[in-house]
């Protein structure tokens, strides 16, 4: 009711979706297309499951992109706090009835889905800090008392998620974090305090790391170091990137992935995937694609009036410029391995899910943007 | 507390902005270092990935040849391939090597022995290179393999073709082939590339000598293959080359027939064209199983062979060393004609024995021979005529002829296993014994004992030119359809021997090399070996032909193992009462038919005794046989040499 209550106020629905950045959405649709070929790629050149259900999930929640968007974004930020908490919980409940897969507990069995609580924790972080500092004045931006929500707000999912384990989402939801207490205007010298205690804590953190992760970490500075093992991803996905030359392998052709030479392809891979089946050129076009979604929320973020809206397009804009570039990097071999999937084009329903969702929220910025969100 | 006053909201605003632009510039830097590194990867070393994809993506297996084949003169298959039935592992594609081991030990009966050798392989080599874990299975075996290869991973049953001899026949001069040793490797250049699993090299005989261009060329097949090392699907296949057949100039038939006649006899036999230089039988005896090697020696086997005191792996009419006793008289008196030593009139008188420097050489025949001339000499084989023959001829001249007519040196050519034998001189006893040379050595000699040495195919040849009027041949086993015209030189000269020859004749003959002084000598000799053969008293006059087809002339020797004592001569010791060891080596030379001569024949049966006895009668039944498929032989000789 409330939800309804929020799409009908204002203006009419027929302005709103006038107001609908509709490059945005073509970007969004193109790069959805495109991940589509891309996994029926992965399944062979067949219609399988990994397929099936991605065309699946792009749709659905291309759907809950226009829905979020069309709720006026008053809503969005008077809920911010709930959002969060109810993410929060989810990640906490995910500690004690999680699934369990390949040594790590990220999962709740939702009977239609696998939901990761801690891809929606991205999305929810963002919004509680972009809310928090909208309301903090600028004067009290910088003392303590007024760091100490946004602190624990952003530690607490941090350390449950990093204890799942899942270092590289803990890291990208940090990074969100991050970047909207920056934006806000939160001082350099803080940031680097941070640095220091981060460096000065290391060495206990490293020992608190499992085995397979110092030894990613290890691999990523020398990926030759054991070629079968842990650098056999890194070696093999530069071979697949590398070997598609200016105009790639052809669709379907790409032989690294086909013949299995390459590892996690339907998630954190697509983009190797997809860059030695379409070469240099197809490689840039998807980085275009994704610098065009980037500048179109940026855009949203500089027509926007609220505060609130600002941060929060500019701190999802950068996150989600953050998601793609560590993946890259990753793949690219800049990077250690950490588990990051490239959003939209990656298979995972929770991911998709978290980006959509985060869109909608950007989109309802720019059909509200001229609402005051208090 | 919380205060969103509206002109903070402008200040914030601003500060937002300013800091989002930071940002931006700094995403624009990250995207570049992207797109460089793009660039890096996909385009400066495009290359270098590309073939490290493709390193990954294929993967080849060599494929072992198939072996060209051996035929005889009238093309059957002396040394064919039959299919062969291997099981093959492939150890990456095995999930468990040592439960599969143990599965396969149950359903092929593999020795313990065995699994802990191929495991030793298996840490050796490439994970996906396969090992051959039973190389020769019969059917059955071969099925069941097939019926349990579901619950078998990384086994290939393999369909492969390997050597089969059709018999033992001619197991000397084909040789066998069997692995590639180590030692192959390192020997032989043109084994570099073809070290495949299952390849077998010559190791003997023709196998050997024809080997590098009789085994082919290697195949392969290219195989794109997961990361698991699945084969996903053939991307190229090259069945390689299949080595170049051969055709001999052997006889199938004639091999068969005489490896019969020579059963339980350590004896050689070797027949020749006397034009040119056909060898159409070689047989050594007793002979071998070949195709016990083809698939790795049962060592019982191998025990019973190098046990053998017959020697049943030596090719004796190749590498076999005879003295060649009294069949070099036709030589010594060749010899002693050619340098106007003795004349064909020229007697001695033969009491049984001569002495000489108090030493005695005694004649076989102790009542002795009576007034022998050059003939009688001969077809008595009279030891005393050609003691006085040889004393005047001097070693060194009858060195000089000897070696003319083939002994002393090979006969053919890439056999390792064929010996030269000695053809003794003054010279060479110096230089190999470091002794001088005393007389009593060139009665020896003259009798064709002592230092002489010579191989059966040797005295096939000496015959054989002997035979042809004293004309140079060279013998050959390998088929090669240019006739020399030596054939037609000869029937030509017989029907018109005053005439000149005809233009392409004297062309074709130019090249011609006769080995004698005086063609008349080499007719008496011939001459002399008819009455050995044909007249009585002769040594082989028993196993004479009558039919004018079949009459040959020959000369028979035995070659002595050990001297008879003086006591044993008393007592007029027979052979065979003697040790088998200590008994004569029988010798019989001859060519067939006399008035036209065609083949040559050498016929050695070690510890045979009489040459007489034992070496004519089993010559004669070969010539007999040789003769018999002479117009068969000339047929085809004459239709392969027309163009069609």
């Amino acid at each position: 009711m409330l939800l309804q209550r929020s799409i009908h106020s204002s203006s009419g629905l027929k302005d709103k979706i006038f107001s609908i950045d509709y490059v945005l959405v073509f970007s969004i649709l193109v790069l959805g297309i495109i991940s589509m070929f891309a996994m029926y790629s992965t399944d062979g050149g067949e219609f399988k499951y990994h397929t099936n259900s991605h065309i699946l999930r792009f749709f659905v929640f291309f759907g809950l992109f226009f829905l979020v968007s069309l709720v006026q974004i008053r809503f969005w930020h008077n809920q911010s706090f709930l959002i969060y908490i109810v993410f929060f919980i989810l990640l906490l409940s995910v500690k004690y009835f999680g699934l369990t897969s390949s040594g790590s507990q990220r999962w709740l069995d939702l009977y239609f889905m696998n939901l990761q609580p801690s891809e929606l924790m991205k999305v929810g972080l963002i919004l509680f800090l972009a809310k928090y500092y909208h309301r903090v004045s600028i004067e009290n931006m910088n003392s303590l008392r007024y760091l100490f929500l946004p602190i624990v707000a952003l530690i607490s999912p941090v350390l449950l998620v990093a204890t799942q384990p899942d270092l590289g989402t803990s890291i990208l939801i940090a990074a969100g974090g991050i970047v909207v207490a920056w934006l806000a205007g939160v001082r350099i010298k803080f940031f680097a305090y941070s640095v220091l205690i981060f460096i000065i804590l290391l060495p206990v953190a490293i020992s608190f790391l499992k085995p397979y992760q110092k030894s990613r970490i290890l691999t990523f500075l020398n990926p030759e170091r054991d070629p079968l093992g842990a650098g056999y991803q890194i070696i093999q996905s530069k071979i697949a990137i590398g070997s598609g030359g200016l105009f790639g392998k052809g669709f379907l052709n790409g032989s690294q992935s086909y013949l299995d030479y390459l590892p996690e392809k339907h998630t954190d891979f697509i983009f190797t995937l997809f860059s030695e089946e379409f070469g240099f050129f197809g490689s840039l076009f998807i980085l275009l694609l994704y610098a065009l979604i980037v500048s179109r929320i940026v855009k949203i973020g500089n027509l926007t009036r609220s505060t609130f809206g600002k941060l929060y397009c500019y701190s999802f804009a950068t996150a989600f410029f953050i998601y793609v570039v560590v993946n890259m990097m990753m793949v690219l071999g800049l990077l250690p391995i950490v588990g990051s999937p490239l959003p939209i084009m990656s298979y995972g329903g929770s991911s998709m899910m978290a980006t959509m969702f985060g869109l909608g929220i950007v989109m309802s910025c720019k059909i509200y943007k001229d609402t005051p969100v208090n | 507390m919380l205060n969103p006053g509206s002109g903070n909201t402008v200040i914030k605003s601003k500060l937002i902005s300013r800091r989002m632009f930071l940002l931006t510039a700094a995403k624009a830097v990250v995207m570049l270092g992207l797109v460089g590194r793009l660039i890096s990867l996909q385009i400066n070393q495009a290359t270098k990935y590309k073939s490290l994809s493709d390193k990954n993506r294929f993967r080849e297996w060599k494929l072992a040849p198939e072996r060209g084949v051996i035929k005889d003169f009238f093309n059957q298959e002396l040394a064919s391939n039959e299919p062969l039935y291997q099981v093959h592992l492939v150890p990456e594609n095995a999930q468990n090597i040592n439960k599969l081991f143990v599965r396969l030990k149950v359903i092929l009966n593999i020795p313990e022995k065995k699994i802990s050798y191929l495991k030793r392989i298996i840490k050796k080599q490439k994970p996906w290179e396969p090992i051959i874990v039973s190389d020769n299975l019969n059917w059955s075996e071969f099925s069941k393999i097939n019926l349990f290869l579901h619950e078998l991973d990384g086994v290939e049953p393999v369909v492969s073709v390997a050597r089969k001899y059709p018999d033992n026949s001619s197991a000397h001069i084909l040789g066998y082939v069997s692995q590639i040793s180590a030692k192959d490797l390192q020997t032989k250049k043109y084994l570099k590339d073809l070290s495949v699993p299952g390849m077998t090299v010559g190791k003997t005989g023709l196998e050997r000598k024809l080997d590098e261009e009789i085994i082919g060329k290697i195949g392969f097949q290219r195989y794109e293959v997961n990361a698991f090392g699945k084969r996903i699907k053939e991307i190229k296949i090259n069945q390689g080359q299949a080595g170049k057949s051969f055709k001999t100039t052997l006889d199938y038939e004639v091999q068969k027939y005489t490896n019969i006649l020579l059963e339980d006899k350590a004896a050689a036999v070797c027949v020749m064209d006397i034009y040119n230089g056909d060898i159409v039988s070689l047989v050594s005896s007793p002979t071998f199983q070949p195709n016990a090697f083809v698939h790795g020696l049962d060592k019982k086997y191998w025990n019973s062979l190098i046990s053998n005191e017959k020697k049943p792996l030596t090719n004796k009419a190749m590498s076999g060393l005879y003295p060649p006793g009294s069949t070099i008289k036709t030589l010594v008196a060749l010899s002693a004609l050619e340098n106007g030593i003795v004349k064909p009139s020229d007697t001695f008188r033969c009491k049984g024995k001569i002495e000489l420097h108090g030493e005695k050489f005694h004649c076989w025949e102790k009542k002795g021979h009576g007034v022998v001339n050059l003939r009688k000499g001969i077809q008595r084989s009279c030891d005393v005529y050609f003691y006085e023959v040889a004393r005047k001829l001097g070693v060194d001249r009858l060195s000089e002829t000897a070696k003319k007519f083939g002994l002393g040196k090979t006969v053919l050519s890439d056999f390792v296993e064929e010996r030269a034998g000695v053809v003794p001189n003054t010279k060479w006893k110096k230089k190999f014994i470091g002794q001088n040379w005393y007389i009593g050595e060139t009665l020896h000699s003259g009798i064709g004992q002592g230092y002489f040495q010579s191989t059966p195919i040797q005295l096939c040849l000496m015959t054989a030119q002997i035979a042809n009027g004293g004309f140079k041949i060279k013998p050959r086993i390998i088929f090669d359809k240019n006739d020399n015209s030596l054939r037609d030189y000869i029937k030509f000269k017989n029907k018109n021997p005053d005439q000149t020859l005809p233009v392409d004749l004297a062309v074709n003959n130019f090249n011609l090399q006769p080995l004698f002084k005086n063609q008349e000598n080499i007719n008496l000799v011939k001459d002399a070996m008819f009455s050995s053969s044909n007249e009585p008293g002769g040594t082989s006059y028993r196993h004479r032909m009558e039919n004018p087809k079949f009459t040959f002339a020959g000369k028979t020797g035995s070659s002595q193992i050990k001297r008879f004592t003086e006591a044993q001569r008393e007592a007029e010791i027979k052979q065979s009462d003697l040790n088998y060891k200590d008994r004569d080596h029988a010798l019989f030379i001859a060519f067939a038919p006399y008035n036209d001569p065609k083949y040559a024949i050498s016929v050695v049966v070690e510890h045979g005794g009489s040459g007489g006895k034992v070496a004519a009668p089993i010559a004669k039944k070969v010539i007999k046989k040789v003769l018999e498929r002479h117009d068969m032989r000339q047929e085809l000789n004459y239709s392969i040499g027309e163009p069609v």
